[in-house]
């Protein structure tokens, strides 16, 4: 658990439980389990994002593609809806999937064979990929009309009591945290991250490593297209424009190092719960939605400072140590 | 070369006028390394100083200290007879002092004249750059030279080594420097680009600099260099006019008393050939190699920085591409594409940067131990945690490793304990051959010891060993023969029984042969 959980995420966990403590003075039904599920049913489709770019960010890289691959992906699979109704669901999943991963192996053929920067291959494919929606769409959007219901309805099916979008979310995050810390890729991403050139002399292939990353955030971006698209039942061009930015954000203050090789699946989630109830808390506190985006951009600034503080406090304990021996 | 006959200039050498820089009594050291002890050092006006040293000597130390990027603990530093201190990069170039890197370090992508000028541009009279005047200076110092044929608005990057050589020593020029520090300067440069580096230390000589070239080459310091003085092991051992001096009496002087340190001892039990490498050549960094290492052998490779060892070694390991030749692994040839190649073959690198390739800073010592071997803790990819910690507690407990627990980072360890786990996470591959690049480099006597013994055992064991080291008594304690590279080629191969130290510096730098 300590690879889930470890300092930093205690007080981000910590900050989350205020924040809920703090709005619920004010409205007290805030904190009752129902709605916090919802609010985690609310944040899913953020979490499950945020932990494919954290697997890029971990080997020193950045997708900037991702709200892109998310909407073409989903008018895609919202276009093959309306056309063909009798397409069952989870077929229509395994496309979103094999969309999202052809986008996602896109960007990481081109940051491997050509060596050329994730954030300009990735600023490219960006305006690339909301283009060719453009071009698939003619322009024209999917309405909640032209939708099967089975197709609106799927992730709205409770198990258990709750939605089956809150379970994709869990699994995800169940399987990410696998990976992560029980496969030999998990641990050659964050070697990769850490120490690329060290992990070269270790016979690790830095820039194949680099590809699978990508595949993983354009996997989890697919599966993020068909999910938003149901969810909001409508898809257009203009379906998550922008939101590239929260899904870094949620990363960010999760702990996850932009330099790279430091981060873990607990940290993004919390990353992202903490956005997500920004999000939904500061409304029923009256908060401006103004006010939200200055408050979400200073828990970035301070979420980075207090990471960069938390390091340096690890290089002294390194020379302490360093003396002792 | 004649170095008997007293030419006038000799004379005028003999009877210096007042030193404008000396060190006495300084020393520093980093944590179980002693780098500098009671050194002393003194530079005259017009007249160069070599300073002579092997590996780890404390030449760079120095350089460090007089460039204001160290802080001695102890010991004075005179310019002109006055006490100052260099308390930071800024201060030593208030007092005139500036260095030349093997590597310059200006900036590529601005002009010849910004490069002269950084920190100390004219200014017009509203406080911006005035850029004519910048460039009438440039122009008037790169002729003054004699190096009129750099355009001062030329970008920095477009330039060779040389020029960029040249532009540095403008810089320092146009700060009106007064004590000037080559680092080796010339490793990089061609035959002609030395001539023409020498050309400017005349000139620099001429203008009354004291100039302090550190090289690693006989025949460049008995050519520019008036005085020298010779470190080993952090202390100053000698000084005096070259004019006086002969080679072997310097290399006498670097290498000191043969072996001093202990050794473990073992039998020798050297078996068939295990690695054999035939013609093996890079386009720039190293031609015609041919070797054999047999099994249970220590094979220490000998030469000076820059001789081609780290990047012949790159080449077996597959990191670096080789251009042809060929190697031989038990008699099956081998052409390993990538590390993981050659760690499959069984061929591992244990790399001479520890912490930029060896470990892995931020992960716990099991994970370093393990990540080669990735494939042997998992199962279809799963990571089998035991089986990982398993492996990590057998090869740090035979490496007597000291750390509180598996789990902890690295990076709060000590260099010594680093370069065991580096061994360790090698060995855990299980390999035929393991080369250690410097495997005692910058860490303490007691890990040195160590490693030392544990290399004796592997051999033992029948492992065989291709050791790079710089350090003599390194070579010739443990080695059961000695290669030595120079410039890119085999120099010679010797068989280390009564080999003599000076025998090997000689073939090293030439001496005798060329």
């Amino acid at each position: 658990m300590k690879a889930l959980f470890d300092i930093r995420e205690v007080w981000l966990a910590a900050a989350i439980v205020a924040m809920v403590g703090l709005v619920s003075l004010r409205f007290a039904g805030f904190a009752h389990p129902g709605n916090l599920a919802q609010l985690f049913n609310d944040t899913s489709i953020l979490i499950i994002l945020a932990l494919g770019q954290m697997v890029v960010i971990l080997t020193r890289s950045i997708d900037l593609s991702m709200a892109a691959n998310l909407c073409f992906t989903g008018m895609a699979v919202a276009m093959l809806n309306a056309a063909f109704p009798a397409i069952p669901v989870p077929l229509l999943i395994g496309v979103a999937l094999a969309v999202g991963l052809a986008l996602g192996a896109i960007n990481g053929l081109l940051v491997w064979k050509l060596d050329i920067p994730s954030i300009v291959v990735t600023l490219g494919t960006l305006t690339i990929y909301r283009g060719a929606t453009f071009v698939l769409s003619g322009g024209a959007w999917v309405n909640a009309d032209q939708m099967s219901p089975a197709f609106i309805g799927f992730q709205r099916t409770q198990v258990l009591g709750i939605p089956l979008l809150s379970w994709v979310a869990v699994t995800v995050i169940a399987v990410f945290f696998l990976v992560m810390t029980r496969t030999a890729l998990g641990r050659s991403i964050y070697a990769v991250g850490v120490n690329p050139t060290a992990s070269v002399y270790a016979g690790i292939d830095v820039g194949r490593t680099k590809f699978i990353a990508f595949c993983i955030s354009g996997l989890v971006a697919g599966l993020a297209g068909y999910l938003w698209i149901s969810r909001y039942v409508i898809a257009s061009v203009e379906v998550a424009n922008g939101y590239e930015l929260n899904i870094i954000a949620a990363c960010v203050i999760g702990g996850i190092s932009i330099a790279g090789g430091i981060g873990s699946v607990g940290g993004a989630v919390l990353g992202a719960l903490f956005l997500g109830i920004i999000a939904s808390a500061l409304p029923v506190v009256n908060v401006s939605p103004f006010w939200q985006m200055a408050i979400s951009g200073s828990a970035i600034i301070m979420a980075v400072a207090l990471n960069a503080r938390g390091e340096r406090k690890q290089g002294r304990v390194i020379l302490r140590k360093a003396e002792a021996a | 070369m004649d170095t008997t006959a007293l030419s006038p200039d000799v004379e005028s050498v003999r009877h210096s006028p007042a030193p404008r820089l000396t060190l006495s009594g300084i020393a520093k050291s980093f944590p179980g390394v002693r780098a500098l002890h009671d050194v002393c050092l003194s530079l005259y006006p017009g007249q160069v100083t070599a300073l002579i040293g092997e590996n780890g000597a404390g030449k760079s130390t120095l350089v460090k200290i007089l460039t204001g990027i160290h802080r001695p603990e102890a010991g004075e530093i005179r310019i002109d007879g006055e006490a100052v201190v260099l308390g930071s990069a800024h201060e030593a170039f208030e007092h005139g002092i500036t260095a030349i890197h093997q590597e310059a370090v200006l900036f590529d992508e601005l002009s010849v004249a910004e490069n002269i000028f950084l920190g100390h541009a004219p200014r017009t009279r509203i406080g911006t750059i005035d850029w004519k005047t910048m460039r009438a200076n440039a122009n008037e110092v790169l002729t003054t030279m004699g190096a009129g044929h750099i355009d001062a608005d030329a970008r920095l990057k477009d330039l060779g080594i040389a020029n960029k050589h040249l532009v540095a020593v403008a810089r320092a020029m146009s700060i009106d420097a007064r004590i000037v520090i080559m680092d080796e300067p010339t490793a990089a440069l061609s035959a002609k680009e030395i001539e023409e580096l020498f050309l400017l230390i005349e000139f620099l000589k001429s203008d009354g600099k004291a100039v302090l070239f550190i090289s690693h080459k006989f025949d460049e310091i008995y050519r520019i260099a008036d005085r020298y003085t010779v470190f080993r092991d952090g202390e100053m051992v000698g000084e005096g006019l070259l004019a006086d001096t002969d080679q072997s009496a310097i290399v006498q002087l670097m290498v000191g008393r043969a072996v001093d340190r202990i050794f473990p001892r073992r039998a020798a039990n050297i078996g068939a050939p295990v690695l054999s490498v035939s013609k093996l050549s890079h386009p720039t960094e190293f031609e015609d190699v041919s070797f054999e290492l047999h099994k249970g052998e220590i094979l220490g490779f000998y030469g000076l920085v820059g001789a081609g060892r780290s990047e012949l070694m790159q080449a077996i390991f597959g990191i670096t591409r080789t251009s042809g030749g060929e190697i031989a692994l038990e008699g099956k040839t081998i052409a390993p594409r990538s590390a993981a190649d050659a760690i499959d073959a069984g061929i591992v690198y244990v790399p001479e940067e520890r912490g930029r390739q060896g470990v892995v800073i931020g992960m716990s010592i099991f994970k370093n131990v393990s990540l080669p071997s990735l494939k042997r803790t998992s199962s279809s990819g799963v990571l089998r945690l035991k089986q990982e910690f398993d492996l990590a507690r057998f090869y740090t407990r035979r490496l007597d490793l000291r750390a509180a627990s598996l789990s902890q980072d690295v990076g709060t360890l000590s260099g010594g304990n680093q370069q065991k786990i580096v061994i360790a996470k090698w060995l855990a591959t299980v390999p035929k051959v393991i080369i250690l690049d410097e495997p005692t480099k910058g860490i303490d006597i007691g890990s040195k010891a160590a490693v030392h013994g544990f290399m004796a055992e592997l051999v033992e064991e029948g492992l065989s060993v291709i050791m790079v080291s710089s350090e003599l008594p390194e070579i010739l304690g443990m080695s059961d023969r000695v290669v030595v590279m120079r410039e890119g080629r085999i120099a010679g191969i010797f068989d280390n029984k009564g080999l003599d130290a000076v025998r090997l510096v000689e073939t090293a730098a030439g001496i005798g042969s060329a």
